[in-house]
């Protein structure tokens, strides 16, 4: 029983660190990578030419990611339906992006459903932040 | 030097008291428009004094957090359950912020309508109280104003939004 406990502590305080551990763009571009050579056997690295196409580009639905993002993500978007301020994604420009182990999983989650109907593969989350990051200020 | 700046200050007086009273019967009657008996709800603040920050955060992602009341608990529920295509966009939560957030809504929600209809409103504009304090004073073609863009776009006129003000004395209705 007390065995159990420490246990769960430890989980339980290894759940709280990871959670305020604040991340960085270059963190989720390894752990994508991790996750796209599971996917892809041949994947051979990320594109910043193939995130920018992926991301002007549509897929099938009616907005890309620049429908709010606008074609240049060093620029502040707008919600294409409300028209609310977006402020600038990329990461070189706006320091708080790509920091947040769950905001980047809610946004995802939510825009590749909206873009795309469905999730983004990690190759292709990996090309886009590697074209985002390659943008100068 | 100094004497200029006396004129245009007592200009700028003198010109702030003609445009008071020209526009005082105006604002006058503007008000009282708004001030009806059957409002059962503050128009000074619509927000509830114990503010859920997760609430906050998360519904002014896309738009400004709308106030509780503005939808009875049976369109909070109906709506929150519905995240996944929230009028078109996916807007969906983790389980235990939808849980939490779900609560606030319900608990400081509207009053359910009298004519219950078999579904629940899940538009606030789709509302009787949206449409009473809205269609009387507007035309139609404000809602396609450029500034404007959608009705769901509380700030373009009412610019307090965000701290639960629609006030108002705080409306500004883009020309």
């Amino acid at each position: 029983m007390e065995k159990r406990y420490r246990i769960l502590s430890a989980a339980a305080l290894m759940l709280l660190l990871g959670q305020s551990e604040a991340a960085t763009p270059a963190d989720f571009l390894q752990q994508f990578a991790s996750e796209a050579s599971e996917e892809e056997p041949a994947f051979a690295g990320f594109s910043s030419r193939r995130g920018e196409q992926f991301f002007s580009a549509t897929h099938g639905n009616d907005w890309s990611c620049a429908s709010c993002h606008t074609r240049d993500p060093r620029q502040p978007g707008e919600h294409a339906r409300t028209g609310k301020r977006i402020d600038p994604l990329a990461p070189t420009v706006n320091a708080e992006r790509f920091t947040s182990e769950r905001q980047v999983r809610k946004w995802f989650r939510r825009n590749c459903n909206d873009v795309l109907g469905r999730v983004c593969s990690a190759r292709e989350k990996g090309d886009v932040l590697t074209y985002l990051l390659s943008l100068q200020p | 030097m100094q004497k200029n700046v006396l004129t245009t200050l007592a200009t700028s007086a003198i010109l702030l008291g003609v445009v008071t009273v020209l526009f005082l019967p105006y604002w006058g009657g503007v008000s009282a428009a708004a001030e009806r008996p059957d409002d059962d709800h503050d128009d000074e603040l619509m927000l509830p004094r114990v503010m859920n920050a997760n609430w906050r955060s998360e519904c002014s992602d896309c738009h400004v957090a709308y106030p509780p009341v503005l939808l009875p608990a049976s369109s909070w529920r109906a709506l929150m359950a519905g995240l996944q295509d929230h009028f078109g966009v996916d807007a969906s939560l983790d389980t235990a912020s939808q849980a939490e957030i779900t609560d606030f809504l319900v608990q400081y929600a509207g009053r359910e309508p009298r004519d219950r209809a078999s579904q629940p409103v899940l538009r606030i504009t789709e509302t009787s109280w949206f449409r009473h304090e809205h269609e009387e004073e507007l035309p139609p073609s404000i809602w396609q104003h450029p500034l404007v863009k959608s009705p769901a776009n509380c700030e373009a006129c009412h610019r307090q939004a965000a701290q639960g003000d629609y006030d108002d004395d705080t409306v500004r209705v883009p020309r």
